[in-house]
């Protein structure tokens, strides 16, 4: 999409992160819009293994555009339980559209409280400005 | 995106509007890249040859007036200072194209060893803007927005632009046909305007590099250094050793007894992107560094340039890249990595 963009009903971390909270103990994870425009053209997704423990504010995939690589921050703690697999073959869906099938990894929460501290998209679009 | 870098103290932008639509607009039609980052340097007098032959590695008697040839800037022991094109404008007068981070070091060397010739160096990079036009439509687009001819290939000749003399260089960058223009600054701005129009992409920085990396063309301060020399970087073909130029008994010694290590294009099996300054790796050694590595656009695949030890950089042969941790599967491959489709 080329029109910035902070859906209502996500949680973000000030590391351009998104949180999709799914009932009390799942969430799905991506990067923000304006990650994916600050970085470019996405061509690889290094994504976590399935099963493996991700930590709160801690980098647990890399995103590369032609140019650079990128770290992804975890905006909350858990253990994944999806990784997108079609990214593999269209990483591009992360600049097209971050928050739907462009989402990242789906995550069993081990601290859903974690969500209480993650910026609402009035608060995160308020950090942009900055 | 609008991302942009300084180099050398000028503002570039890395991309207009993605990079690898501009890099597809430079393989299959035509984009633009505004290098004028680049320094010129005049050379002009009796002594201009003499001296020339001195300074740059490549014979430069060869150069016919109307040519244009590649060459290294040598120290005494082979490190290259420099890489750049020298452009013969008359009979006793050169055109230099410098690296923007070199140009200040290049006139100082030039300085310096020009003293006893009866020759005259210029710092003319103001007096240029730089317009780097290709792809395999970009001479024609730009023809008929100058209506003028266009040198070929490996030439120079004197052209109007906007009513202003420019020079027309059929060199480039990117492995494509194509024409830079060394013109005036004050008519840079109408003839992109007018290229735009014509359809002609602007491509940044992104694109440069990784067009260049696609055709292996060394970038100095990665594949160059003054601790690397033209034999260890592939260069050889542009050392003429018998012109007796400042570094050719370093580069003959090389050439005759090999390096300790060679620059070898490569490509990544499989996922991965490598990075500058990844370790290469041939089982538990570690033998070499990659020197550039990006996102092969045309190839759609992790693709670099890595110094290795030298038994280590024929094509074929299998390597690991450690990518952050990673170890990725690479091959060595001939040059370029990018061959077009004929």
């Amino acid at each position: 999409m080329s029109e910035a963009d902070y859906p209502d009903d996500l949680r973000y971390h000030d590391q351009h992160d998104w949180a999709r909270l799914e009932g009390d103990e799942h969430a799905v994870f991506g990067i923000t819009w304006y990650a994916q425009d600050a970085l470019g053209e996405v061509v690889f997704y290094d994504p976590p293994e399935l099963g493996a423990t991700i930590q709160k504010d801690a980098s647990y995939a890399e995103v590369e555009s032609v140019k650079a690589v990128s770290d992804v921050i975890a905006p909350m703690s858990g253990e994944i339980v999806a990784v997108n697999d079609a990214l593999e073959d269209t990483p591009e869906k992360i600049n097209q559209d971050p928050y739907g099938d462009g989402w990242l990894v789906k995550v069993r929460l081990t601290a859903p409280q974690e969500g209480e501290g993650l910026l609402d998209a009035g608060e995160y679009r308020k950090l942009l400005e900055n | 995106m609008g991302q942009n870098r300084a180099v050398a103290g000028w503002e570039m932008p890395v991309t207009y509007e993605g990079i690898r639509e501009e890099h597809s607009a430079v393989r299959t039609h035509a984009g633009m890249f505004d290098v004028s980052h680049m320094g010129e340097v005049e050379v002009e007098g009796p002594g201009a040859l003499e001296f020339l032959q001195l300074v740059l590695s490549n014979d430069v008697a060869r150069i016919e007036i109307g040519g244009a040839q590649y060459s290294c800037l040598c120290q005494e022991d082979g490190g290259v200072l420099d890489d750049l094109f020298a452009y013969r404008l008359g009979g006793d007068r050169y055109l230099i194209v410098t690296n923007a981070a070199n140009h200040e070091a290049d006139l100082a060397w030039f300085g310096r060893w020009s003293r006893g010739f009866d020759v005259i160096v210029r710092d003319v990079a103001d007096r240029y803007a730089m317009l780097a036009v290709q792809g395999p439509h970009a001479r024609a687009v730009l023809a008929r927005a100058l209506n003028v001819e266009l040198p070929p290939r490996m030439h120079v000749a004197p052209v109007h632009v906007g009513r202003r003399p420019a020079l027309a260089c059929g060199t480039g960058y990117t492995g494509e046909d194509g024409v830079e223009l060394l013109l005036d600054p004050e008519v840079a701005t109408p003839i992109w305007a007018e290229l735009l129009d014509s359809g002609v992409v602007p491509c940044g920085l992104g694109a440069r590099d990784t067009l260049r990396l696609e055709v292996c063309f060394p970038l100095h301060g990665h594949e160059l250094s003054t601790e690397r020399n033209p034999i260890e970087a592939g260069l050889g073909w542009c050392c003429a050793e018998e012109t007796g130029f400042l570094g050719s008994q370093a580069v003959a010694a090389a050439r005759a007894e090999g390096t300790a290590e060679k620059l070898a294009p490569f490509l990544i099996e499989g996922a991965g992107i490598p990075r500058d300054g990844n370790p290469v790796l041939a089982g538990e050694e570690r033998v070499g560094a990659v020197t550039s590595g990006t996102y092969s656009p045309s190839l759609e695949q992790g693709a670099g340039m890595a110094y290795v030890r030298a038994d280590l950089a024929e094509s074929g042969t299998e390597l690991e890249i450690d990518v952050r941790g990673k170890r990725r599967a690479a091959r060595v491959a001939s040059r370029p990595l990018y061959r077009k489709a004929s």
